[in-house]
């Protein structure tokens, strides 16, 4: 039997009745991940200005890219909010799933919706918004200000994951250690805390990406020094169109992808 | 064994009672326990049995510490716990779930409670040794959570409840999740092992033949309330009021009336001639199917025996007994469950068939009918 005349699953659907099915995901597929990768070739071109595919090949762009003191500024400084915002994002968001989730009250489930609203409004509100209330206490242009504006972003995201986490342990586990002699907190930290720690360690890297790509509220509250990565290549897009854009959007893309795997490996370890 | 009988003050170390009084805990409107008193003696075993909702685990978790009551009083011994945290009441727990620790070994969720206590690691090792031994582990202290049965697993939730030699065992019906024959089996262990360790234990269940085969006594407990509360046998053969006599066994319950010299009548069966302590006049006759018989001889005393004459209407094979049901009157039917030995003549009853059910006046069981549970 060949490949194709072979069933597909549990029913007798062959691999020949699906070939439709594998061609269309196949280019569904394609869609979605080509304009994301297409600027890699771009990256790699001799040319002064974005061209696809690459008439010559260099890697002159990423010299100018590590060589130029404003785009490595702007790199620290994405590293630095990034970093800041998960260590503030990951231990509050996690707090509040564990409490809204312990608590059982009848207001828990309002208060988690009303937490997650910065994922379902428009993004360009929320930066309007800080704009001028930062506006008011000197915030704009600060990495403070920014590290807060990114945690109210991410928090939500560190709360869906670790809210899933809990929803698959028994937290009876956590009334039988207090029963044995454990204080409320020490059972959340030794009972608790080593069986969610992977989806913990998702949610960080998770809160990490989430400041590390944002351009919105960046583009809006952050500035001269300590202006972001995404935002310099926003307005280096609007005012000089050359690759160096497509080489730092080369790593981006590697650095995300490669933090999005880590953490698609980490999940199925966890019990 | 550690009984009630040795008198409160014989308090031995291994055992402390708890005294409750006046326990009330709400959920908004709903009443889960309405002042309930209860004493659980030393080194009793003593269960919690009702049916689902009826405040049963609300309790056991009050007395664990688990949730605030808003009114009452637990003391273990004389010690007022209601404002202790859970872990400072030195109570040891079994839940359903097991709740075992999956990152921890065996041993190392047996030695959990002891290292909390700081005990010293060649005392914790003799002591989960010891532990494991008695609920007959002790070659898997190594092994993970995971590659263990159900049953096992409920061997090391046990173990870890009792290795800090707790004075007081809760549990929460730690053995509905096995299947039958192995929670027939763990039943039995775990009645030897409370009469090994000697500690007060309060046991949860709706399980009423659990209930029956396990307790000194049994609490039955019904919307926040205690109905009744006593040993297994008075339980079964004086229930106190119609939940009980409806909750467990199976029972008929028919209606009683009185004659001015306060004797009681069923329809025309004369029931009992005196039952000074039942003052009430609104009364059931509650029976109990397995102890009314067939009479063949009708010179029968009736003297010792009740004669319910009637007429079978369903007969139904259950392998170790048979059930039938028979109409003694226009409204009323009898409930009849008998062995199926090869000599018993009952197997060759038919619906239709005409019958007459004889009950021991000894076995009749007068209880209240209204009920103001």
């Amino acid at each position: 039997m060949r490949w194709w005349q072979k069933p597909a699953s549990d029913t007798q659907i062959t691999h020949g009745n699906r070939l439709w099915l594998y061609i269309l995901a196949t280019i569904i597929m394609m869609l979605l991940v080509i304009p994301t990768f297409i600027v890699i070739p771009m990256s790699f071109s001799d040319s002064q200005y974005l061209e696809f595919p690459p008439s010559n090949w260099s890697i002159r762009w990423y010299d100018v890219y590590l060589e130029s003191p404003k785009w490595m500024q702007a790199t620290v400084t994405s590293i630095q909010v990034g970093i800041l915002t998960m260590l503030l994002a990951t231990p509050l968001g996690t707090m509040a799933a564990y409490a809204l989730y312990v608590s059982g009250h009848r207001a828990a489930r309002a208060i988690f919706v009303c937490l997650i609203t910065p994922m379902i409004v428009p993004v360009i509100l929320i930066a309007i918004g800080t704009f001028y209330a930062y506006g008011r206490v000197g915030l704009n242009n600060t990495i403070t200000g920014l590290v807060m504006a990114h945690t109210v972003l991410a928090a939500p995201l560190v709360m869906i994951v670790i809210t899933s986490a809990l929803r698959n342990y028994d937290l009876n586990q956590e009334r039988v250690a207090r029963s044995l002699g454990a204080t409320r907190v020490k059972a959340f930290f030794v009972i608790t805390l080593p069986q969610i720690k992977f989806s913990i360690v998702t949610a960080a890297l998770l809160s990490f990406l989430t400041s590390f790509d944002e351009v919105i509220i960046a583009i809006f509250v952050s500035g001269g020094s300590n202006a972001t990565l995404t935002k310099h290549m926003f307005s280096a897009l609007r005012d000089f169109i050359d690759p160096t854009i497509a080489a730092i959007s080369t790593i981006m893309i590697l650095v995300s992808t490669t933090l999005l795997l880590a953490t698609q490996f980490l999940g199925p370890r966890q019990k | 064994m550690a009984s009630h009988s040795d008198n409160q003050s014989a308090e031995t170390p291994t055992a402390l009672p708890i005294r409750i009084q006046g326990l009330t805990k709400k959920f908004g409107q709903f009443y889960a326990l309405d002042s309930v008193d209860l004493e659980v003696h030393s080194g009793e075993f003593l269960t919690l049995l009702g049916p689902s909702g009826s405040g049963k685990t609300t309790l056991l978790m009050a007395i664990a510490g688990f949730n605030r009551p808003d009114a009452g009083s637990i003391r273990f011994g004389e010690a007022e716990m209601i404002l202790t945290p859970p872990h400072r009441r030195n109570v040891g727990m079994v839940f359903q779930s097991y709740a075992l620790f999956p990152h921890m070994s065996v041993a190392e969720n047996v030695a959990f409670p002891l290292k909390l206590r700081q005990v010293n690691a060649t005392e914790i090792t003799d002591r989960v040794a010891e532990a494991l031994a008695t609920v007959q582990l002790s070659d898997l202290g190594d092994r993970s959570i995971d590659q263990l049965s159900g049953g096992q697993r409920q061997r090391v939730a046990l173990a870890r409840a009792f290795v800090f030699r707790p004075r007081i065992l809760l549990m929460d019906e730690p053995l509905s999740a096995l299947d039958k024959k192995l929670r027939e089996q763990m039943q039995i262990e775990l009645k030897h092992l409370h009469q090994k360790l000697g500690v007060t234990t309060v046991y949860v269940t709706h399980d009423q033949r659990e209930a029956l085969t396990m307790s000194d006594r049994i609490a039955v407990i019904n919307q926040g309330r205690l109905a009744q509360v006593d040993t297994p046998h008075v339980i079964y053969n004086q229930p106190a009021n119609p939940f009980v006599a409806d909750f467990i066994g199976e029972s008929t319950m028919l209606p009683l009336t009185r004659d001015d010299s306060g004797r009681f009548f069923f329809e025309s069966h004369l029931i009992s001639a005196d039952e000074p302590e039942k003052a009430g006049s609104d009364c059931s006759l509650v029976i109990r199917p397995e102890r009314l018989f067939v009479i063949k001889d009708q010179a029968v005393d009736t003297e010792q025996t009740i004669v319910f004459p009637g007429v079978v209407r369903d007969f139904v094979f259950q392998g170790d007994t048979a059930f039938a049901v028979t109409s003694i009157s226009d409204k009323h039917d009898l409930a009849f469950r008998f062995g199926t030995d090869a000599s018993s003549s009952e197997h060759s009853m038919q619906p239709g068939d005409q019958v007459s059910l004889g009950l021991n006046r000894a076995d009749v069981i007068i209880i209240p009918r209204a009920t103001d549970l």
